[in-house]
């Protein structure tokens, strides 16, 4: 397990200030101006070394996308914009650092800004997210009147200003280009690639979108030193996460742990176990909504990682654990997971704004069973249909859930389908 | 082209004007973004309009937006009907929405749904006679670890069970404002009886000198 003192995030479960005072206290803005006094290069450098993959779900190198900025911009103004549209079913962490350790997102915001030469960083929160929201903004004021950002930020002649943007309820937000659309004042719908937002992102200027756990690990990887968070974890999965362990287990929480802990013992050691004992394990999504659901076989040794995961064709995602025990109805945890998705689904893209909702009406339906057998590989194949066919990950993310239901569950939903013929024979046909 | 709103039969308001406080505050907020940029206030001003209404957003109070904004309105119009926490239409005193998402639906939040309806006496959508309640079904609000979830206005009511839901709503009727977040005493999201981890950090003054001098 763990070292209490390996942890970043101290005060994950805010029993102390989340102010300016206890984050001192705790070692945040501690020398912040040495980091920035060796330069560009060599934050990204750090960052890159220190294995630092982005923590929203994609899992891409937080310091290559760093790098991927132009180096002389001289006619227009970066930005850094920190996506904190937290909405992935399952998820939940970066509520706890947007309310309880909110300097730490700061003074990341400050380094990060620095290493890709921005001016501005805006802050996207899911509108739904109030009084977190109002967290983040006491600790902007606080940091400002304390001279760390803003003119002259921590005295090293960097002008850097943080702002709020507060969204309003729309989960495909949390998609890097319709996020810079929605502060853009307009309807979150994604954006074609390229161009990339490192060319063209908020107000067609250079722009890196991070997640806020990616940004507000960043100070202690700096003073810790990029070995200590690499060495943590396994090699290109290291460092800490914060897990999400919510559903069937008798104390769903968050907890900060170390990449690459086995999905057992997270449970077990941190959520008081599944209910009813592991034997009474049904099936977990991993990573939020979006990535497959595993059976306990697999669960019972896979290791909680990017690539671990990856290998038993699931993801880490946003390392949001869903447990269902053996009362679970999977299929209409799936079916659920179906409707969200075409509830959400931004209307641009016709695989998505179609599929969606026919995958959501067929899943409904194969809850009950009132379905034909071959149903379940038409649906499957409109899964593929839609899948990589779409402007944004959305359509996928909609796709994998009910493909991995049928990867480990399809004998389940064959068996409604049979009992629902069984007893309305002409209802089926 | 069809104005949104107004599709439900409720009256719609012929002018909506900012109070001059709400214009000073629009003018802080407009000043957030790049000059020209002015857009982008868009999102918020909704929000400052629908406070100031009520609690939703009549169409004058769109084409305010989009006057002081300098933007066509069909653009508001599109911003407002895009995101769901913009009102259409008129909601009560509380708006009670309750997540119903995969993992709140493994909690429980079924049985918080109807708990609600059965003593509010509305269906999903709806809203009580008196104007005080109106009942909705959200997608996942980000608070999974302490399923079920309930957000009404700006708070979370968390780890909610059929017999707390019924105390929120009889206190709210009463015109008290019962106490948000864990409705079972947890201080937020560790796990239920005290954290596995981090036990120096349970108490407000505990000194966090290792992680300081590193």
């Amino acid at each position: 397990m763990l070292r209490d003192e390996d942890r970043i995030f101290t005060n994950l479960y805010g029993y102390q200030d989340f102010g300016l005072d206890g984050a001192r206290k705790r070692g945040d803005w501690d020398n912040t101006a040495s980091f920035l006094a060796n330069g560009r290069e060599w934050i990204i450098e750090q960052v890159k070394e220190s294995g630092l993959r982005g923590r929203g779900g994609a899992g891409f190198s937080t310091g290559m996308k760093w790098s991927f900025m132009p180096k002389n911009v001289t006619d227009k103004p970066v930005y850094l914009v920190i996506n904190a549209d937290e909405g992935e079913p399952g998820t939940c962490k970066d509520r706890d650092i947007l309310r309880h350790d909110p300097h730490k997102l700061i003074e990341g915001c400050l380094i990060a800004g620095f290493a890709i030469g921005a001016s501005a960083c805006y802050i996207y929160i899911r509108g739904e997210f109030y009084n977190e929201g109002s967290n983040v903004q006491r600790a902007i004021d606080e940091a400002y009147a304390a001279g760390l950002i803003g003119k002259n930020a921590c005295g090293t002649g960097y002008d850097y200003d943080v702002y709020i943007h507060r969204g309003a309820g729309a989960y495909i937000c949390g998609e890097e280009t319709a996020l810079i659309e929605s502060i853009e004042g307009k309807k979150g719908q994604p954006r074609n690639k390229p161009p990339f937002p490192a060319q063209a992102g908020l107000y067609s200027c250079p722009t890196t979108v991070n997640n806020v756990e990616s940004i507000a690990v960043v100070p202690t990887i700096l003073r810790r030193g990029a070995s200590w968070f690499a060495g943590l974890g396994r090699p290109k999965n290291s460092g800490t996460k914060l897990f999400c362990i919510s559903g069937h287990v008798n104390k769903p929480c968050n907890v900060e742990e170390e990449m690459g802990i086995p999905l057992k013992e997270l449970i077990e050691k941190h959520a008081g176990g599944v209910r009813g004992g592991w034997d009474n394990l049904l099936g977990i999504i991993p990573g939020g909504s979006s990535v497959p659901v595993l059976p306990k076989s697999i669960c019972d040794t896979v290791l909680m990682d990017f690539d671990s995961l990856r290998e038993v064709q699931s993801g880490l995602g946003t390392a949001a654990v869903i447990v269902m025990d053996k009362s679970t109805d999977i299929v209409k945890a799936i079916a659920r997971l179906s409707s969200f998705y075409a509830h959400e689904s931004c209307g641009q893209c016709t695989p998505c704004r179609e599929g969606t909702g026919w995958m959501s009406r067929v899943m409904q339906r194969m809850v009950t069973g009132n379905a034909r057998m071959e149903e379940i590989d038409m649906l499957l194949q409109v899964t593929k249909q839609v899948e990589g066919h779409t402007i944004c990950a959305l359509g996928d993310a909609a796709a994998w859930p009910i493909q991995g239901l049928f990867r480990h569950f399809r004998p389940e939903v064959e068996r409604r389908i049979q009992a629902y013929r069984n007893s309305a024979p002409l209802a089926a046909e | 082209m069809s104005a949104p709103a107004s599709d439900h039969g409720h009256a719609e308001p012929t002018s909506f004007t900012f109070t001059p406080e709400n214009l000073e505050l629009a003018k802080r907020i407009i000043a957030k973004y790049p000059a020209g940029k002015q857009a982008s206030a868009c999102m918020p001003l909704l929000d400052v309009a629908q406070r100031q209404h009520g609690g939703w957003l009549p169409r004058v109070a769109m084409d305010a937006v989009a006057d002081l904004l300098g933007m066509p309105r069909i653009r508001v119009y599109e911003v407002a009907t895009f995101y769901t926490m913009y009102n259409k239409n008129p909601v009560g005193r509380h708006h009670i929405q309750v997540c119903t998402t995969t993992p709140c639906w493994l909690r429980g939040s079924d049985d918080i749904v109807h708990t609600c309806k059965k003593k509010l006496g509305i269906e999903v959508g709806e809203t009580t006679a008196d104007g005080q309640f109106t009942l909705g079904e959200v997608e996942c609000s980000g608070a999974c670890v302490n399923a079920p979830v309930v957000q009404i206005g700006d708070d979370y009511y968390e780890d909610v069970a059929p017999e707390h839901m019924e105390r929120i709503l009889d206190a709210l009727a009463r015109g008290e404002t019962p106490k948000p977040g864990s409705q079972t005493g947890r201080q937020s999201s560790e796990p239920v009886g005290g954290p596995t981890t981090l036990k120096a950090f349970t108490t407000a003054q505990a000194d966090a000198t290792a992680q300081a001098d590193d």
